[in-house]
């Protein structure tokens, strides 16, 4: 013992290493074969590399470096692009004043909430303005951005005079920032309503780029469904309108949770099983048929139990939405993660259909 | 001035890692892969925001002939990642800074000063190459050493090649002495010797191809490419329709609600 020397002192981490190393090697001995984390491709003496497995099942693509802030903005600008519409066309079409009022509170709401959100989460938060410094039709990222830009500049002006006039009564320059304002938010408002789906969409990770033609519809009634609760939650609940614009948003999410249910292809696993499945489910189920069917039930029956049943739909729907926009960006991390899903061969739903039923025939 | 590429030929590859080292002193990236990953003598993984040249250590089930062995032991090879610089980067359209630019020499090049870390381009790389560094918060990859070419050097990482496993060149050139070396394989009774190039997908070729042994995708790098921007007309269409379906609803529901007051009442 005396030619070898003193053991130093060793620190929490070395002390973890050397107990990992322990672990691995007793797990060896016991079953031959090792499954613990990092030895993932099990069944040898070696980690091996494959076609199938990769090299050593390491992800080939990088996870979104995105934080809890973007599923966030996805549903606040939904909500918001959502509201400034049906505040803008309410007004247009002679609606209670209230409504509008209310609608427009929404989106300027969303006009600051939404760039906060968006900018804390960059990694050089203080170079937000860079984005500004060009505008890039073939990057979903820029086009949102510009289109966030005019949706807020637009609904903050119009809440903004909205709440000048009403303090200090009509000028013909509040008159116009109101009502220039108000254009601009709904010409804005309807893109930044649902852009987000085309943002995920057109990127590398599999499940989303399989759902590019399918995000920015889903992505749409989700902000609208959300829209049109939290109308209905501020004392809308009576109007007819909200209840169509609700019901025609939970119909179209029921719609959608039936198309994801109903193809079966390994790229949208992510969304059937494990954990983000569970999510996806959910707020699909909160978004889509629950606040349907109650809507449904809210068209008979006394008063009371009619604005009881539609502000449980109005609840199901915000927090469906809220749960839809976490799901997806969740099932894009979990998809990122399979090293499997790019080392396929690129095959199209209906091909890998007729490959199943090949198969299944055989 | 030429377009230039790497050919990275890992048939000659000893997995000295010096691609690695040189391209981190000169660029100063920082430390990584000082935890036992358990895979080969491979500790990094992957290309990432400190690691822009990857040497990868591809163990495989043991193939009599391959290397030269007679079938008992693991065949080895190694074969030295990097970004593949795509004739249409994912990343250089997704950047919404335009911060990510396209060289005179061909590469696609980040710059660090513009660069406001947004992560889009993390997301739009079908390689999976850019990353963000989570200390400094922008996206960093292989630079394909724009500094040591516009001053008429070869990057750091094919200079300090010892057995010039990367080559680095005029990228016509270099497409023919990939072909010649593979021909040259193959005679050599290597037949699965292959560049792997993806100029039939979307990417449209690299200006960073390899030459493999057996089946690309043992050295993760995928069959189908696709760059992103592919998705985009599917996607607008969807928009635009959710769009329009927004608008017409909105206006069907308010105009159809008998209840509403008439007049503006301003």
């Amino acid at each position: 013992m005396s030619d070898l020397l003193p053991l130093r002192d060793m620190d929490e981490r070395e002390l973890q290493r050397e107990k990992r190393l322990d672990d691995i090697r007793r797990e060896a001995e016991r079953r031959g074969k090792l499954e613990v984390v990092s030895t993932r491709p099990s069944g040898a003496p070696f980690p091996q590399a494959s076609p199938e497995s990769g090299y050593y099942g390491i992800p080939l693509l990088k996870q979104p470096p995105w934080t809890w802030e973007i599923p966030l903005y996805f549903f606040v600008g939904g909500a918001a692009g959502a509201a400034a519409v049906i505040g803008a066309i309410a007004d247009y079409t002679g609606a209670d004043r209230e409504l509008v009022q209310h609608a427009r509170w929404i989106a300027a709401a969303g006009s600051v909430i939404s760039p906060a959100l968006l900018i804390s989460d960059l990694g050089r938060p203080e170079r937000f303005l860079a984005m500004l410094r060009v505008f890039k039709p073939q990057s979903p990222m820029s086009v949102g951005v510009w289109t966030l830009l005019g949706f807020s500049s637009g609904a903050a002006a119009a809440a903004f005079a909205g709440f000048l006039r009403e303090r200090y009564g009509p000028s013909l320059p509040l008159k116009v920032l109101e009502n220039a304002g108000q254009a601009a938010s709904l010409a804005f408002g309807l893109p930044f309503s649902n852009y987000t789906g085309v943002l995920i969409g057109a990127t590398a990770i599999p499940v989303w780029n399989h759902n590019a033609g399918d995000l920015p519809l889903h992505f749409g009634a989700s902000g609208l469904g959300a829209g049109v609760g939290i109308l209905e939650l501020l004392g809308h609940g009576k109007s007819r309108a909200l209840q169509a614009l609700g019901l025609g948003a939970a119909i179209f999410e029921s719609w959608e949770g039936v198309r994801i249910e109903g193809r079966s292809h390994y790229h949208l696993d992510p969304l059937k099983h494990g954990l983000s499945g569970v999510i996806t489910r959910t707020g699909g189920a909160l978004s889509g048929p629950i606040p349907a069917l109650l809507r449904i039930a809210s068209l008979w029956g006394p008063a009371r139990r009619k604005s009881s049943l539609r502000r449980w739909a109005s609840l199901s729907a915000i927090a469906g939405s809220l749960i839809t926009r976490v799901a997806w960006v969740h099932a894009g991390h979990v998809s990122a993660r399979n090293w499997r899903l790019p080392l396929q061969e690129r095959t199209s739903e209906a091909l890998s259909k007729k490959l199943d039923r090949v198969a299944e025939q055989a | 001035m030429s377009v230039t590429a790497f050919l990275t030929d890992s048939t000659l590859c000893i997995g000295c890692k010096a691609c690695e080292v040189a391209c981190k002193e000169w660029n100063g990236v920082s430390e990584d892969g000082l935890e036992w990953s358990g895979f080969s003598y491979d500790n990094t993984g992957a290309v990432g925001a400190s690691t822009w040249r990857h040497v990868k250590f591809v163990e495989q089930p043991p193939v009599p002939g391959f290397g030269g062995n007679v079938g008992e032991q693991t065949s080895w090879t190694f074969s030295s990642d990097v970004c593949k610089h795509c004739e249409q980067a994912g990343c250089l359209e997704a950047c919404p800074t335009g911060s990510i630019v396209r060289t005179e020499f061909g590469g696609v090049f980040i710059q660090p000063d513009v660069c406001n870390g947004c992560g889009y381009c993390v997301t739009a790389c079908p390689f999976g190459v850019v990353e963000r560094n989570q200390k400094d918060g922008r996206a960093f990859k292989c630079t394909f050493c724009y500094d040591r070419q516009k001053v008429g050097l070869q990057p750091a990482c094919a200079k300090a090649c010892p057995t010039e496993s990367i080559k680095f060149g005029e990228i016509e050139g270099l497409r023919r002495e990939a072909q010649g070396r593979v021909e040259e394989l193959h005679r050599r009774g290597m037949d699965d010797a292959v560049i792997y190039d993806p100029l039939d997908s979307s990417v449209e070729g690299t200006h960073a191809f390899f030459i493999v042994r057996g089946d690309p995708r043992s050295y993760n790098l995928p069959p189908t490419p696709e760059v992103p921007t592919v998705y985009l007309k599917n996607s607008w269409r969807s928009s635009a329709i959710a769009a329009g379906l927004l608008l017409g609803g909105t206006l069907l529901a308010f105009l159809s609600d008998g209840t509403r007051q008439n007049g503006r009442g301003r």
